[in-house]
């Protein structure tokens, strides 16, 4: 009977407890400021909490007291991988507001497409980089930075800035691009590939890589649509839903590129699937650079676009305009829109609720990257502590966008 | 008189013992020192790999890069979570560090030479022991206390982590470690480093690595068990910065932190010696007729390709996870030199 109770308190004294773990907000592959709350047996996930909001600015209260142009570089600093396709999301919203969508001369829309096409291959090669070194491929992630190099400089190029571009305003884009930056786009049209196919001979291939990939977080078509999944998250479980190509907004639908999808929904068809999506951004590209047209940059509407910059020092009317212009803005009519892009993340939508002055009463974000990150403790349950880092690259968060 | 020069050590034994200190001084400078040209190597190594230039800054090729580096990890300021096991965590990296310069007592860097003056032959080597193979296991095997305790002492949940995996994956690699070490044992039909060597002496073709067939298997369960026993990627699961932050070292700072290095990069360079030693013919040349390059060279030589091919795979490879790195370990490496084993076995029974 003495032994028998003895055992027992052995066995309560061996037995493992839970742990809880804080992975992040400081943590090397916490995709920024992400705070996970994991509580482990052992390596094994028991409940995996994302805690979000480390980053929170207040981006949507802020717009309620700016201009509506005055808030196109807060966009930016949303998913700070990709500026332009936040701009774009953005300028169309007001634009369709507006009433003017319909008017963007095709070159304005031509440049926004080249732009965002390679605001997508930038955060792509982030993602999968920064991916690969979170599994401890270092060089793979300096590769992949090398090339992301080669898109940040195509946006100094055409707006002067490499992160925080601004380059589109309500009713057009606001430089205009001169040959050579096209050159350096078809530079980087041809040398892209070849640098995947680098990519794809040191990860797709290798062993390991899949190991740590193939079968983790996979997530089934029907599941990933009720989580609320897009962009290359949803098509990896293999639904095809691309709105770039099922409810075209800007000129997409003059180009022809498909839309890839997976089969398993697992963190290694996510990872293909974004090779993939890099290869037919750059088809985009390269269709809209052979069909560039030529004419203005933006509408010929004064009260929403003012004069160019060297227009105004030598005409008075002009730099009253201007004064106006970034003094009170545009009012927009009363109502609400909704409008969204096919962000690099997934689909960025803006809502905006109009009370007919210069400033939106009601600015909504659509971010990806939040409704996203909410898979985690479905995905992350009953898995090793590796491959949550592993899901979590996998779905490519950004914390800008996700805490706003 | 006569009963003085009986207590007083004869000449030789004093010049003996003078040697072994002298030989004990210079390996354990150019162990302690050879990292700081290791580090340089390996950021240089990285940064060709990455296609960037490296370290370029201070000294020539950023030369001196390293010791800036350990200048600044001396002046650092020392911290001690105030939570943790202070005795503890203060003698881990030393306890790490020991056993992996220890390993150097026994490695032979050459077979001997003649000293001119005092007409001495020294042996290039501090000790020939008839176990050294034995030796080296045993005292390698005291390291990852070092891991453990430090990661235990830290008192932090990830430094933990960090040295449950440690324990784990050294202990299950040790195994196949010591297997492959049996089967250089069985191919040499001896447990001293020295005769190893003798073994191998004369043309390429009587290296291990070409004892056919088994020598290549038994290269390659040797190479993959040491790459684990390393904790360098693929096989870095107990400082995996992409999951647990640093591992067992994460609570460390200033030289205790560059402790664990060091200990580290010591017992790169110990076992890409041993690399060298069980199956690339040690001191020997390929080819005998070499008479240019001395012995000791040829030794560095091979050693130095194995430490770069260290430092390329873990700039190529990513890691693998805990798990499967245990089902490698168990699964692959220790079945199959149980199998070669008996091959070898045999092999030297029939053959």
């Amino acid at each position: 009977m003495s032994e028998n109770e003895n055992i027992e308190d052995r066995e309560e004294l061996l037995s493992t407890k839970k742990v809880t773990i804080s992975m992040g907000p400081q943590h090397p592959s916490a995709h920024g400021v992400l705070h996970l709350i994991l509580e482990m047996q052992g390596e094994k996930i028991l409940r995996a909490e994302p805690d979000i909001g480390y980053l929170h600015r207040g981006t949507e209260k802020i717009a309620e007291n700016l201009l509506y142009h005055q808030f196109t570089p807060y966009t930016d600093r949303l998913d700070y991988m990709s500026a332009m396709s936040n701009n774009m999301a953005y300028v169309m919203a007001v634009e369709k507001a507006l009433g003017i969508e319909g008017d963007i001369p095709d070159r304005a829309e031509y440049l926004r497409v080249i732009v965002a096409e390679l605001a997508r291959c930038a955060s792509h090669l982030l993602g999968i980089g920064a991916w690969a070194v979170d599994m401890g491929a270092l060089t793979a992630f300096l590769y992949c930075i090398r090339e992301r190099e080669m898109c940040l400089d195509l946006f100094e190029m055409i707006s002067g800035a490499r992160m925080t571009c601004s380059y589109m305003r309500v009713g057009g884009v606001r430089y205009d691009a001169d040959q050579k930056f096209f050159d350096k786009v078809r530079d980087f049209v041809r040398i892209l590939p070849e640098k995947l196919d680098e990519y794809n001979k040191l990860l797709t291939g290798n062993r390991i890589w899949i190991q740590r990939n193939r079968d983790i977080g996979a997530i089934s078509a029907e599941d990933a649509i009720n989580f609320g999944f897009t962009g290359p998250n949803l098509r990896a479980s293999g639904v095809p839903w691309d709105i770039r190509k099922d409810t075209p907004y800007s000129v997409y639908d003059r180009f022809d590129f498909d839309v890839p999808v997976g089969e398993k929904g697992d963190c290694f068809d996510r990872y293909l699937l974004r090779m993939a999506e890099m290869r037919q951004s750059l088809r985009i590209i390269e269709q809209a650079l052979d069909s560039m047209p030529d004419g203005p940059i933006a509408v010929d509407i004064p009260d929403v676009v003012p004069p160019a910059k060297d227009a105004i020092y030598d005409n008075m009317e002009n730099l009253i305009h201007h004064f106006k212009y970034v003094s009170s803005g545009f009012t927009v009519p009363e109502g609400e829109v909704y409008s969204a892009i096919e962000g690099p993340k997934g689909i960025l939508g803006v809502y905006i609720l109009s009370d007919g002055t210069e400033k939106p009463y009601r600015l909504k974000l659509r971010v990806p990257s939040f409704v996203n990150l909410q898979v985690m403790d479905f995905l992350s349950k009953e898995t090793y502590m590796a491959d949550v880092v592993a899901i979590l690259s996998s779905l490519d968060p950004v914390f800008g966008e996700c805490d706003k | 008189m006569t009963e003085l020069t009986n207590i007083l050590p004869s000449m030789a034994t004093v010049l003996q013992v003078i040697m072994i200190a002298v030989k004990c001084v210079i390996i354990a400078g150019i162990v302690m020192n050879l990292p700081i040209i290791l580090v340089w190597l390996e950021r240089k190594v990285a940064g060709h790999i990455q296609q960037r230039p490296g370290p370029m800054r201070i000294g020539p090729h950023g030369l001196l890069q390293s010791v800036a580096d350990g200048i600044k990890l001396i002046f650092k300021e020392d911290i001690i979570p105030s939570k943790a096991d202070k005795i503890v965590f203060i003698i881990a990296p030393v306890i790490a560090l020991i056993p992996a310069m220890t390993v150097f007592v026994t490695i032979p860097f050459g077979d001997s030479i003649m000293i001119p003056y005092i007409n001495q032959e020294v042996t290039l080597y501090i000790a020939d022991f008839n176990v050294a193979i034995l030796f080296i296991l045993a005292v390698g095997g005291i390291s990852v206390y070092g891991f453990m305790l430090g990661g235990w002492a830290s008192n932090s949940k990830y430094a933990l982590l960090g040295s449950i995996r440690a324990a784990a994956q050294m202990i299950s690699y040790e195994v196949a470690f010591s297997f492959a070490a049996i089967g250089v044992v069985m191919m040499t039909n001896s447990l001293s480093l020295v005769d190893i060597v003798h073994a191998q002496d004369g043309w390429f073709t009587n290296w291990n690595i070409l004892y056919l067939p088994v020598g290549p298997v038994w290269f390659c369960i040797f190479f993959v068990a040491a790459l684990a026993e390393l904790n360098r990627i693929p096989f870095d699961m107990s400082e995996d910065e992409g999951s647990l932050a640093a591992g067992y070292q994460v609570e460390y700072s200033g030289m205790k932190f560059s402790l664990f290095a060091l200990a580290e990069y010591s017992a790169m360079v110990s076992i890409s010696v041993l690399c060298v030693i069980f199956f690339f013919g040690g001191w020997n040349a390929p080819i005998p007729g070499i008479p240019i390059v001395p012995p000791v060279l040829w030794l560095i030589g091979k050693t130095f390709v194995f430490i770069y091919f260290f430092m390329v795979i873990r700039f190529t490879l990513p890691r693998y996870r805990y798990d499967q790195l245990m089902t490698i370990g168990w699964k692959v490496l220790i079945p199959l030199s149980l199998v070669m084993i008996l091959i070898t076995g045999l092999m030297r029974i029939l053959l």
